[in-house]
């Protein structure tokens, strides 16, 4: 479903991702993890589209068809979604407002989005917080849940995780775990998800998973193996590996 | 004393008034403008910028009605018992009520009031009787059909003790060319009554406005303002002010200005604390657009103990070219007082716009999603229907934008 050649991307004029090439099958969840600074989130923001993220070279395959040209709201549009690891405070919009405005973009008609939402808000745990301004005072967990009722609502296909996990409570976790997992049960989905510290991995099912040292992909393999061996290890063990494989 | 004798009391005072500037604003030659009844006809052809300010011609769900044309009175109407709404006119041929007559607003406090008072024609009166509660609102709409006029109404509303009342304005003109509306507006909010005043304002890019409003509010009386300017205009400048006058009495001020074209606004109220434990807070929005210049200005005087004030003044910049400058003032004249304020100005955030792209809307929809987020204020004390229907004027400002 998406292929990345050779990717080089820039923020600022700081060269963040130096050549990453990735495949992502469908019906697939991909894990990237990686220390921070290592150019996880400005890989998916590139992937997505995120004009301040600049891709240098390389190019970007989407179901077979090259998007490194197109802007992001074409991108959006083909099926790719990107769900935030800060989003930002909107004062005065609420959160069942820009639900329903997300689900009506989607072309459905006011009473289909209302079902999906309540659907969502179910699952997610979102009922008491709709009327709220979206993110505003917002815990640490409410804001992972609404950020990806958000995206899911969104229905993309290529699902693009930022950090679901990060500053989330046990319980907390299993609710987003599930939510992401249901998610991508359905037909022709598929994810990139990334996850700093791993906790995640024992709610969903990846197939593959990826670390990220220095903006380059230095190790790829089993995710269970993976997430315990970084968990024992960190990312030290890695940057070995890479330094073992040169 | 009646009307007669009170006027000619005041109008050496006018008189002397007539050269003196506002402290703020656009300083106008009143000379290029008439001050006369007018030969406007009815508000036939203005059906539709009466709908957008408010006014239902139908009056459903209102209790009352005023239709000002110019200078003339064209309708009024009062639906229930214990509620007077009549042209002033009217109203000051009975001598009690000259005790509210050009009281709370001195004749001369500059060059405006002193022109509304030489050349006062009419106004609306609405006055609740003590104990009655008012649920639908009183319309009241002025609109400005011949051009080069001065518009200066005399507007005084009473709520008795203990009694409630909504009353919205709207204010239209029908045509381009220039203009001058000064609105005189004395209120006076009797003990534990309640008056939420809702004002739209949709004038023209030639139109000069210059409403005076001052509401004295007695013990533990509440005043609500909503103010919503939605058009371009050539200036305006009011500073109205409520005076919290007896013990725990309240106010809610708010304003919403758009900046469009090359309007040139100064606004602000003030929030005069005058009696021990009375509070209150203004609330300001004001969008800079085009090459549009506004003062937004708020000052919250504490003068009793035991008094608290707040202020939020912001505004959002859509256009390189418009200016917005927020000028919040706090004035302690006692120990045991507590005011605060808060001001920002700025544009759209780089970082919400993406967001909201990244959820999949245009640029166009994601600067209107954020800028109805800005607009949205509490809109407090009003009807459900009133409260529905500012939101939809809302909604309609922020879509109007375009970017």
């Amino acid at each position: 479903m998406l292929y990345l050649k050779g990717l080089l991307v820039e923020l600022g004029s700081k060269t963040v991702i130096k050549g990453v090439d990735l495949q992502v099958n469908r019906g697939k969840l991909v894990l990237l993890m990686g220390p921070n600074g290592s150019g996880k989130s400005t890989l998916l923001h590139a992937i997505v589209g995120d004009k301040r993220y600049r891709i240098v070279s390389g190019s970007l395959f989407f179901d077979g068809m090259e998007i490194t040209g197109l802007t992001m709201e074409e991108r959006v549009r083909l099926g790719l979604g990107l769900g935030f690891q800060f989003p930002p405070r909107l004062k005065g919009v609420r959160l069942r407002s820009l639900a329903l405005r997300i689900l009506e973009k989607r072309g459905l008609p006011r009473d289909e989005a209302e079902r999906i939402l309540e659907e969502y808000s179910r699952l997610l745990r979102m009922e008491g917080l709709l009327e709220r301004d979206f993110n505003v005072g917002f815990s640490g967990g409410e804001a992972k849940r609404a950020e990806l009722m958000l995206t899911l609502i969104q229905n993309p296909r290529l699902l693009l995780l930022d950090e679901p996990d990060s500053g989330v409570d046990v319980e907390n976790l299993a609710i987003i775990g599930s939510a992401i997992s249901r998610y991508l049960s359905s037909n022709g989905k598929a994810s990139i998800l990334i996850t700093h510290t791993g906790y995640i991995a024992k709610h969903v099912k990846a197939s593959e998973a990826h670390v990220l040292l220095d903006g380059r992909i230095v190790c790829s393999g089993d995710p269970e193996e993976m997430v315990s061996n970084i968990m024992e290890h960190g990312f030290e063990a890695c940057a070995n590996c890479r330094r073992a494989r040169r | 004393m009646n009307l007669e004798e009170t006027r000619k009391i005041l109008k050496p005072r006018a008189e002397d008034a007539l050269k003196k500037p506002a402290p703020y604003g656009l300083d106008l030659d009143l000379s290029v403008f008439k001050l006369e009844t007018g030969f406007g006809a009815g508000i036939e052809g203005s059906e539709r910028i009466l709908e957008s300010v408010g006014i239902d011609l139908m009056e459903r769900n209102r209790s009352g009605s005023y239709y000002q044309v110019d200078n003339r009175v064209v309708y009024s109407s009062a639906k229930r018992s214990g509620l007077t709404v009549k042209p002033l006119s009217e109203a000051l041929e009975d001598s009690e009520n000259l005790y509210y007559y050009w009281k709370a607003i001195p004749v001369d406090t500059d060059k405006y009031t002193a022109a509304a008072f030489l050349g006062e024609k009419e106004g609306y009166f609405i006055k609740v009787d003590e104990g009655v509660n008012v649920d639908t609102p009183v319309q009241a709409c002025l609109l400005l059909r011949t051009p080069g006029l001065i518009q200066a109404p005399h507007n005084i509303v009473i709520v008795g003790e203990n009694s409630k009342l909504h009353v919205i304005t709207g204010c239209a003109a029908m045509r381009e060319e220039a203009g001058l509306h000064i609105g005189i507006s004395e209120f006076y909010v009797k003990k534990g009554g309640t008056l939420t005043f809702t004002m739209i304002h949709s004038w023209g890019k030639a139109i000069h406005v210059r409403p005076r409003t001052v509401a004295h509010i007695e013990e533990g009386g509440v005043f609500i303002s909503h103010y919503i300017n939605t058009s371009p205009v050539s200036s305006l400048q009011t500073y109205p002010v409520a005076n919290l006058k007896g013990k725990e009495s309240r106010a809610h001020l708010l304003s919403i200005i758009m900046g469009r074209e090359s309007s040139q606004i100064d606004i602000g109220s003030v929030l005069e604390l005058s009696a021990p434990s009375s509070s209150g807070e203004i609330l300001s929005r004001t969008i800079g657009l085009d090459n549009s210049v506004t003062v937004a200005r708020a000052r919250i005087v504490g003068n009793a103990p035991g008094v608290k004030g707040h202020v939020e003044c912001k505004g959002l910049l859509l256009s390189n070219e418009s200016r917005i400058d927020a000028v919040p003032e706090l004035e302690a004249r006692m120990q045991d007082v507590q005011l605060t304020h808060e001001a920002a100005i700025g544009r759209i955030a780089e970082e919400e716009l993406i967001y909201l792209m990244a959820r999949g809307f245009s640029e166009e929809e994601a600067k209107s999603i954020i800028v109805r987020g800005f607009l949205s204020v509490e809109l407090t004390g009003l009807p459900e229907n009133l409260a529905k229907y500012l939101e939809n004027i809302l909604d309609s400002l922020a879509a109007l934008i375009k970017f």
